[in-house]
């Protein structure tokens, strides 16, 4: 019985919850933000979005990742796959 | 079927009354599978719901970001920038954004600060000398609108600025550390000069072209690096899966714990049990019977544990805000948002995680009990 209470009250909280999802996503419309205030410790952690892809060595060649959130996020996609390799895919003349 | 369901249901009440025999074992046991079910669970509602979140949230931000890289680093862009990419046919509309960091000594955090997007819809302009704090900021620096603040530069001056205004709480989300202040403001506080900027806001007229775009702008302008909105989505869904990964990877050890526990539960019998099944054939039991006693059991005790333990997740992620997370999850921020999930109640994988804790224990009991089922009972009861 509890358990598909957990339904009901998940339908009702998203009902509630509506009007922070508007102000959240209203102030990202209204002042373009790119990233969720999740870890203010470091540049790489408050916008991972807009982090270059050689964050993990911002200090110098061989600095360790020294910060906590660091060992939650993920490595720079960079490192993992070929980022977005958009120069070589097209030959536009535009 | 009537008779099928009394037999179930004596069989049922037989099975509770044998546990029952047992407490402090069966209790002990509950209270183990349940604390792995209910950790198991509050990671999966926690990662899940903020998933959610992310992506609702970041749905209307800008479809392109440009940024400019010097030396594998992001650079101020110059001026000329913008008009360059005015020539990009598709571009709708273009805007320089504003926004940097500023590390705050008093409180030992960081703040970013930026200059509100003017052509955004619903825009607002900050005047000059005044500051729209985030919700986070005020709280740490005990700021209300009126209050004046200052703070020292890089270049050394001091800045004095009027708090206008706090952005609302429920917004803390992604303006918890937010300052809000006027491009004159910023760019004397910075030092930045007119015409620079952090980067560049693009907005495409057809969403189908934005890849496009970014070809023929990372071709027009070969220092930019191009960041699409899809991206941004994308990077905060590898955050929570990476993050679902490495806490499920901390729990693994914990887990295996309880899996041989359970296992040696399960599978092994004690002299008890097998004296117990060693009675009931002799007073008359089937081996079919024996079997559905003990799948009974354990489908009691394994679904018992998932119920209890998915509730208290729930209760812990949605009604007390994931407190046992927290202090992973904050680092070493001292600014933290205070936010709350909306739950997301995922059919799938709630399916995914019965099956992996209900469905495993309860096979894990039946073959034992079938081995002891289908000998003598006259040996069973001897040991």
């Amino acid at each position: 019985m509890a358990f598909l209470l957990t339904f009901v009250d998940a339908a009702r909280q998203n009902n509630d919850r509506t009007e922070m999802l508007a102000a959240n996503t209203g102030l990202v419309e209204k002042l373009g933000l790119t990233d969720l205030c999740l870890f203010t410790e470091a540049r790489y952690t408050r916008h991972p979005s807009q982090a270059d892809l050689h964050s993990a060595f911002q200090d110098h060649p061989m600095g360790l990742e020294h910060f906590p959130s660091g060992s939650l996020m993920p490595p720079p996609r960079g490192l993992a796959a070929t980022y977005e390799n958009l120069d070589t895919k097209t030959a536009s003349t535009d | 079927m009537k008779i099928w369901i009394q037999k179930q249901q004596a069989l049922i009440d037989f099975t509770l009354a044998s546990l029952a025999r047992r407490k402090l074992k069966n209790a002990g046991l509950l209270l183990v599978y349940t604390l792995i079910v209910f950790l198991l669970a509050s990671v999966m509602l926690y990662t899940s719901a903020l998933r959610h979140d992310a992506a609702a949230v970041l749905k209307n931000s800008p479809e392109v970001i440009v940024q400019r890289m010097v030396a594998g680093r992001h650079d101020l862009i110059p001026p000329g920038y913008l008009e360059k990419l005015g020539r990009i046919r598709g571009v709708q509309k273009k805007e320089g954004r504003l926004w940097g960091y500023y590390y705050d000594p008093v409180v030992k955090a960081n703040y970013t600060l930026m200059v509100p997007m003017a052509e955004a819809p619903g825009a607002e302009k900050v005047a000059d000398a005044n500051i729209v704090v985030g919700a986070a900021v005020a709280r740490e620096r005990g700021l209300v609108p009126g209050n004046l603040i200052s703070f020292r530069s890089y270049s050394g001056k001091l800045f004095s600025f009027t708090v206008a205004d706090v952005l609302p709480h429920a917004a803390e989300l992604v303006s918890a550390d937010l300052i809000l202040l006027s491009e004159a403001d910023y760019r004397a506080f910075f030092e930045i000069p007119a015409g620079h900027y952090t980067d560049i806001a693009l907005s495409v007229a057809n969403p189908q072209e934005v890849r496009k775009i970014a070809s023929k702008l990372s071709e027009a302008l070969p220092d930019s690096r191009p960041i699409l909105r899809e991206e941004v989505l994308r990077t905060y869904e590898s955050i929570f899966n990476w993050r679902e990964g490495i806490v499920l990877v901390l729990l693994s050890g914990s887990i295996l714990a309880f899996a041989i526990f359970a296992w040696e539960k399960a599978s092994g019998l004690s002299a008890e049990e097998k004296r117990e099944i060693g009675i009931l054939k002799a007073i008359g039991w089937e081996t079919g019977d024996v079997l559905k006693m003990k799948f009974w059991e354990g489908v009691l005790v394994s679904l018992t544990a998932f119920l209890l333990g998915y509730i208290a997740a729930y209760l812990h992620v949605f009604s007390f805000s994931a407190a046992l997370f927290e202090p992973v999850l904050k680092g070493w921020a001292v600014l933290y948002p205070r936010f709350e999930l909306t739950p997301v109640v995922d059919g799938f994988q709630i399916a995914t995680l019965f099956f992996f804790t209900v469905f495993p224990y309860t096979v894990a009991t039946i073959v034992p009990i079938w081995r002891a089922a289908i000998t003598d009972p006259d040996a069973v009861m001897r040991g």
